[in-house]
């Protein structure tokens, strides 16, 4: 019985020291003013209360990753058609696949750089983009030096570096039953027919899933930004973990970044609740 | 029979326009990385530049210390590797092929956990790493690999699970101890799964940016992903050089992971999460 205990010892003592005593620091300290060297100094309430006030910062960051997941459905259309593709019947596909993984591959750090060349407007693969705008009296794309356009500069990263989504996408696709594709085909449906009635249907869990992942990666996103942007032009792309990145290890407002975290932690409880219904429960049931 | 020859031509077609689209930003990497400076900022695209200036390597490399940070990296992720390895296996046969009570509740936990992001832990763990004296050493990117990953240990056990009951119940009839047949049994017949997670602690700890980037300091303890992300810092416009640099930290990656695809994919569809 204890010889249980014994084999999950190591994740155990990782869960206590880790997880389990961080969050609950994490939620004393979100009611103190501690700026990580003197002592810290409770405050009750007072970091929640500055945060929620705080329309140009903790709202702008907020603002910012709501607008961000715009690349959520994005990631999810891009994945699922690309995995379409990639699953069809054609010589090459493994050539196909690994090509379309590589970007993936890149390290973000490495990646955020590229693109920021890649959409330098006067110099990057976006010159003939721009030279295309002019030719048509339309204002030229400054992509990641212009407030309006960075945070699409972001979206766009992530299509690019979508490789493990789609490695998702295509074994869903693999896990549908062949006989359910037969007996739609016998009933007379063709093409884009099968896709709609017998492919998303099988694969909408995986979807679901993806949906909540990426709504609690949104929340997340720091080393694309903090390398390209560090949250600018103008605040615009001052993303959620950056501005709670920037309290601790910048202001050394800790308490503030504390209650961000502790803010952080209930915005994926709500989201897990939904991924322990939709997928989990039944990696559970296995057992 | 045409048609379908044509549906297949046009299928290569779509395919192969979209995979054009997305080898542009690296083809572009790689053609910058080897233009001379004077051609870096000019009126047209130009893609190949009028001599391959491969001594823009050579100057990224020695700017840019990258045998030592090679070496911080390699050390940092080995180790990470050899934790984790230690500290997944044994969980996950306690949760896949062990009987004691508790274990649906502490499976439950553990499950729970995966969703956490690292900031909601990040503060408290670093006041914690600060009081032990480790900020500015390795041990803040090493000594958490050895105390069990909720992902991998999730990961080896749905392997787990798949192997015939038959022969560990026979092993147990032999009077091996389960310390015993984990290590003997079951790991030697979950090789595919133990290479994809020994893979996926590797190249997470080599593509590791914010934890780096909170411990290390000094920049002698740099690993590439900081490193790079220095250097980047002091040569603003010398995009040659940095597109060099970022060639020669991606490069590696790319070759483990032509390697490796196999155990990639799998490691990808077993847990559902990106590589």
């Amino acid at each position: 019985m204890l010889y249980g205990y014994l084999f999950i010892l190591p994740w155990l003592a990782g869960f206590l020291l880790f997880t389990l005593y961080p969050i609950l620091a994490t939620l004393y300290f979100s009611f103190t003013d501690y700026n990580v060297l003197g002592a810290s100094r409770w405050v009750g309430l007072q970091n929640y209360a500055s945060l929620l006030a705080d329309r140009d910062y903790f709202w702008k960051s907020v603002g910012n990753t709501l607008f961000i997941m715009i690349g959520v459905p994005l990631s999810i259309g891009v994945g699922i058609g690309l995995a379409l593709l990639l699953n069809l019947p054609l010589r090459g596909q493994a050539v196909y696949r690994a090509l379309f993984y590589l970007p993936s591959v890149v390290p973000a750090v490495a990646t955020a750089f590229l693109w920021v060349w890649v959409l330098n407007p006067q110099n990057g693969l976006a010159m003939p983009l721009n030279e295309g705008l002019n030719r048509l009296g339309l204002p030229a794309i400054n992509w990641f030096t212009d407030p309006a356009t960075a945070k699409w500069g972001f979206i766009m990263m992530d299509l690019w570096a979508i490789g493990g989504v789609m490695v998702i996408y295509l074994a869903a696709l693999q896990g549908v039953p062949v006989h359910l594709y037969e007996a739609a085909r016998l009933d007379g449906a063709r093409g884009w027919q099968l896709v709609r009635h017998v492919t998303l249907p099988q694969i909408a869990p995986v979807i679901q899933y993806m949906l909540i992942i990426g709504v609690i990666g949104a929340f997340q996103y720091f080393t694309q930004t903090f390398i390209a942007t560090r949250g600018g032009p103008e605040n615009s792309t001052l993303f959620y973990a950056l501005y709670l990145f920037q309290n601790a290890f910048e202001f050394f407002r800790f308490g503030h970044a504390c209650a961000m975290a502790w803010l952080l932690f209930l915005i994926t409880l709500l989201a897990t609740y939904g991924v322990w219904k939709l997928t989990l429960s039944k990696a559970f049931q296995e057992a | 029979m045409r048609r379908q020859t044509l549906a297949r031509a046009l299928a290569h077609l779509a395919i192969l326009g979209l995979l054009a689209l997305y080898m542009l930003p690296i083809a572009w990497m790689l053609a910058t990385s080897l233009k001379p400076d004077e051609e870096l900022f000019t009126e047209q695209i130009r893609w190949v530049p009028s001599r391959a200036a491969w001594e823009n390597y050579a100057h990224a490399l020695s700017t840019f210390p990258f045998g030592l940070y090679l070496r911080n990296t390699l050390l940092v992720a080995g180790l990470t590797v050899a934790g984790v390895l230690l500290s997944c296996l044994p969980p996950a046969y306690a949760f896949a092929r062990m009987r004691w009570r508790g274990r649906n509740f502490w499976f439950w936990v553990m499950l729970s956990t995966l969703m956490l992001p690292p900031q909601v832990t990040l503060l408290p763990v670093f006041l914690l790493f600060r009081k032990l004296g480790w900020v500015d050493t390795f041990l803040p990117l090493i000594v958490p690999a050895f105390l069990g990953n909720a992902f991998l240990i999730f990961m080896l056990r749905q392997f787990f699970l798949t192997l015939p009951q038959e022969l560990i119940d026979a092993a147990r009839l032999d009077g091996c101890s389960e310390w015993a047949i984990l290590w003997r049994l079951v790991a030697p017949m979950s090789k595919p799964a133990v290479a994809t997670v020994a893979l996926f602690s590797f190249v997470w700890a080599w593509t590791d940016f914010m934890n780096p980037l909170i411990y290390l300091n000094d920049s002698s303890k740099f690993t590439l992903a900081v490193g790079l992300q220095y250097f980047l810092g002091r040569h603003g416009e010398q995009w040659n050089l940095l597109m060099a640099a970022a060639t020669v930290v991606t490069a590696p990656l790319v070759l483990l992971f032509l390697l490796t695809q196999r155990a990639y994919v799998r490691g990808i569809t077993l847990t559902g999460l990106k590589g």
